[in-house]
């Protein structure tokens, strides 16, 4: 296992690569699905508003 | 579908192809044609795209060989590589998908245009920090002011300066024209970071998958880098369509179809 994470010296750099991409693309997947849920509520609020 | 088709009143009827295109055009211009194909096709690429991306990754790090050279470290290329193909495809996407809003006064290719500056820059961010961590163990050094490193830079500001010059306009038609013009301007920039490798002397390395004598990558490695290159299609497509959907929301908030949406 450890030798698994060392990745002959080069770990350091394979891990942090994968998590900054990892942690990009899940943000990036997330932001409009969260908008998307407020958008729709907040639309809904107005027109029950203007009703 | 063809009950969210609007786009036939405006319809003159032409003979064979050229109307079958004009049809499949004018559904596309279609903003709840767009929506709902959108949200129906979306979390499908979604899914796709996260498990070609575990399958490819798990290959990429535990049963490809190592490098006979950088051993390990090239593994990054798994990431790296798709990211930087991505942040050159988005990029081409937003200014062809810009120019056929200027010409057809299309809002939806607008749309299209206006969602993919975000993930095009995440993209290009990704390419350019993966290449960064690659390069400390390769070359020792995690930044050189290279053709390809620094073209790749300009992309992101690029990308960065679209959005800013997005925000900047209150006017929503205005700044749909301004951005295009920005994006086809920026478009110059494609070419130039593609032949960087082979018009200057770079540190980068040149191309080793599209190569007038084929890949010349051990199919071991080949594979798990198309699959996430596949994977990031995919993730692209998905989040490229649930961007799209939020944008035909707002803009288009007082129609009786987002009323449906809302209410249903």
């Amino acid at each position: 296992m450890a030798e698994l994470l060392d990745m002959g010296g080069h770990g350091f750099y394979i891990w942090t690569s994968y998590a900054v991409v990892f942690a990009v693309l899940a943000y990036g997947f997330a932001a409009p699905v969260r908008r998307h849920r407020q958008l729709v509520d907040e639309i809904a609020e107005h027109q029950k508003s203007a009703r | 579908m063809t009950s969210h088709y609007t786009g036939s009143k405006n319809h003159t009827p032409t003979p064979g192809q050229t109307r079958s295109f004009r049809i499949w055009f004018h559904r596309f211009g279609s903003s709840s044609y767009f929506y709902h194909m959108a949200s129906r096709w979306g979390p499908r690429a979604g899914w796709l795209a996260l498990i070609l991306m575990v399958t490819g990754v798990y290959m990429g790090l535990f049963v490809a060989p190592p490098d006979y050279q950088m051993g390990d470290s090239y593994r990054i290329i798994f990431i790296h590589v798709p990211s930087a193909w991505m942040s050159l495809s988005v990029y081409v996407l937003m200014a062809v998908s810009s120019a056929i809003g200027l010409i057809w006064k299309m809002k939806v290719s607008f749309c299209v245009s206006r969602a993919c500056a975000p993930i095009g820059a995440a993209f290009t961010f990704c390419a350019l920090v993966t290449g960064s961590l690659w390069g400390k163990p390769t070359w020792g050094t995690y930044w050189i002011w290279d053709a390809r490193l620094t073209s790749e830079l300009v992309l992101l500001f690029l990308y960065v300066g679209y959005m800013a010059l997005d925000k900047a306009i209150p006017d929503r038609n205005t700044a749909s024209r301004a951005t295009a013009v920005l994006a086809l301007v920026g478009l110059v920039n494609i070419p130039i970071i593609h032949y960087s490798v082979e018009w200057w002397n770079t540190l980068h390395q040149g191309s080793t998958v599209f190569r007038m004598d084929g890949p010349s990558i051990d199919a071991r490695m080949l594979v798990p880098l198309l699959i996430t290159t596949v994977a990031m299609n995919l993730y692209f497509v998905s989040v490229l369509f649930n961007r799209v959907r939020c944008e035909l929301l707002d803009l288009e908030r007082r129609t009786q179809w987002v009323r449906k949406i809302v209410n249903g």
